[in-house]
């Protein structure tokens, strides 16, 4: 393998995630880090740690510059991006390939085609992957919408082409509320943006979230089955699973398939997700998105197939090939990740840094939990709220809730206000229990609650 | 004469927005309730506001600065 000194290009969880997985290779880690974060956890794990910049993410963690310098001077071959910061940043990608060092992840060509909803939706297309039906473009004559919604179904959200940030949506149940909204959508529009063209969509009413794991190096891809993840909150995800339990196998085996395809089409290269929502009353499944890095809840699908994705992604980085192939990979019981963040669930999920009084981990042999805390360690108010993802693996779903709870309860984090009680709620709650979660779930229940 | 203090940990700004006046210029008035500044704070924007009336004298640190818990961000008279 090509790749023998790896620079981590960020931090907290997925950067000690990300040494773990390099050091099982035998590969040296260099780790960056803000001022903020010189006592972070992976800073002490990595081999070799280089400050890159004061606190502010755009001035360390979003500042190529400063990463690419200190990867030429720790003499580093490639570098990980982990995922948020510079992962999905073309530019990026573009600037380590000049500076004759490997990126782990796809090419900077494929990270712009993804990162552009236009194209990502016709990429899709091409490798006959269902997307949202919807409108091909604007449209400005009603007769013609009701027309285009008549052969999408209703409802459909009426969307301002100039828009955008879901501004200005109106959602049409039938014909005639077509008719009535669209002259308004149409006039807001215009008021609004100076044109007032529209389009479109079919809407996923109660959708479910559910995305394949792909693997790629070029010439081949494999998938690693689905997660779902319909519990959010303001489109976060804060409870992940695999395998879905609202699909059958062959739902399951064509949502995974079509991804393959996807993957294939473009000759993907790496560890990427194909995100889909799923409309269980009529078992369709409709691509929304591709992400080109590892995700926050990649440990679930690890656990439920044995396979490690981030090692996989590295050894691929360094020019290897696929090391398993499709039918060595298969579903070996229930896995559930809860997020742990630092926000307080009784005040309006009011972020909460500060320092780790007490840390005690209560918890059964096959509970895993991905993290970056330790006693005495101060959080930054600087980044994002996740501090730690708790994972646990069973042989049935209810089984894997059950072992869920009392991993909860076995973690004690002291000195900051966490969401483990909403996660242990959650536990709880019937429709979690049941299955019966759809994107907007959570906040309701929350609505609900308060 | 009050100060005001950030209630958390994070980076303060002094304008609603990049390129935007300040919330409160020195000699303005300032009622109980009224926005100070902002607090971001694990991505997150908490607004800083007056708990109770005065005129403004000065902010005590500039603009997306550090800003521990309890540090006076603004003076009143």
């Amino acid at each position: 393998m090509t790749i023998q000194r790896l620079l981590i290009a960020n931090r907290g969880e997925i950067a000690v995630r990300i040494i773990r997985a390099a050091q099982s290779l035998g590969i040296k880690t260099i780790q960056v880090y803000s001022e903020a974060d010189a006592n972070m956890l992976a800073v002490s794990m990595a081999d070799e740690a280089v400050c890159i910049g004061p606190a502010p993410a755009a001035q360390s963690y979003l500042n190529s510059d400063a990463i690419i310098a200190a990867a030429i001077a720790a003499n580093a071959d490639a570098i990980h991006p982990g995922y948020g910061f510079l992962a999905e940043n073309a530019n990026f990608v573009r600037a380590i390939s000049a500076a004759g060092l490997t990126f782990v992840g796809p090419d900077a060509d494929l990270i712009d085609m993804m990162g552009n909803k236009i194209a990502a939706r016709q990429t899709a297309m091409k490798a006959d992957v269902p997307v949202v039906p919807g409108s091909d473009g604007a449209v400005t004559d009603l007769d013609e919408a009701a027309s285009i919604a008549e052969k999408i179904g209703y409802p459909v959200m009426i969307k301002a082409a100039a828009g955008g940030g879901g501004r200005g949506i109106r959602i049409a149940e039938d014909e005639d509320s077509l008719r009535r909204l669209v002259p308004q959508a149409q006039a807001e529009a215009q008021a609004a943006f100076g044109d007032g063209s529209y389009y479109l969509e079919y809407m996923v009413v109660n959708a479910r979230h559910i995305e394949v794991q792909i693997m790629g190096d070029g010439k081949d891809a494999v998938h690693f089955f689905e997660r779902e993840c319909s519990l959010q909150r303001r489109r976060q995800k804060i409870w992940e699973e695999a395998p879905s339990s609202s699909l059958d196998h062959n739902t399951r085996m064509a949502l995974c398939d079509s991804a393959v395809k996807l993957a294939k089409t473009v000759g993907y290269v790496g560890a990427g997700t194909v995100e889909y929502l799923y409309e269980e009353k009529t078992g369709r499944f409709f691509f929304i998105e591709m992400n080109t890095r590892i995700q926050v809840e990649h440990p679930v699908t690890e656990q439920i197939t044995g396979h490690d994705l981030v090692a996989e992604m590295i050894r691929i980085a360094g020019g290897l090939q696929l090391s398993v192939a499709q039918e060595d990979i298969s579903i070996n019981g229930h896995s559930i990740e809860v997020r742990i963040n630092a926000e307080n669930p009784a005040m309006q999920f009011l972020p909460s840094p500060g320092t780790i009084e007490q840390l005690a981990l209560d918890h059964s042999d096959d509970v895993r939990f991905d993290h970056f805390l330790y006693e005495g360690y101060t959080i930054p108010p600087f980044y994002d709220s996740l501090v730690g993802k708790l994972i646990v693996h069973a042989d049935h779903r209810d089984a894997a809730i059950a072992n869920l709870y009392e991993a909860l309860a076995g973690t004690t984090i002291k000195g900051i206000e966490t969401t483990i009680p909403l996660l242990m709620a959650l536990t709880k709650a019937a429709d979690v229990k049941s299955g019966q979660i759809h994107t907007n779930w959570l906040e309701h229940w929350l609505e609900k609650q308060s | 004469m009050s100060d005001i203090q950030s209630p958390l940990p994070g980076t303060f700004y002094f304008t609603p927005s990049p390129g935007e006046p300040s919330f409160k210029s020195a000699g303005d008035s300032v009622s109980e309730g009224d926005v100070i500044g902002l607090i971001e704070v694990m991505k997150t924007f908490i607004e800083v506001k007056a708990t109770e009336a005065g005129t403004f004298e000065s902010y005590e640190i500039g603009n997306e600065q550090p800003v521990q818990a309890g540090q006076v961000i603004a003076k009143l008279k």
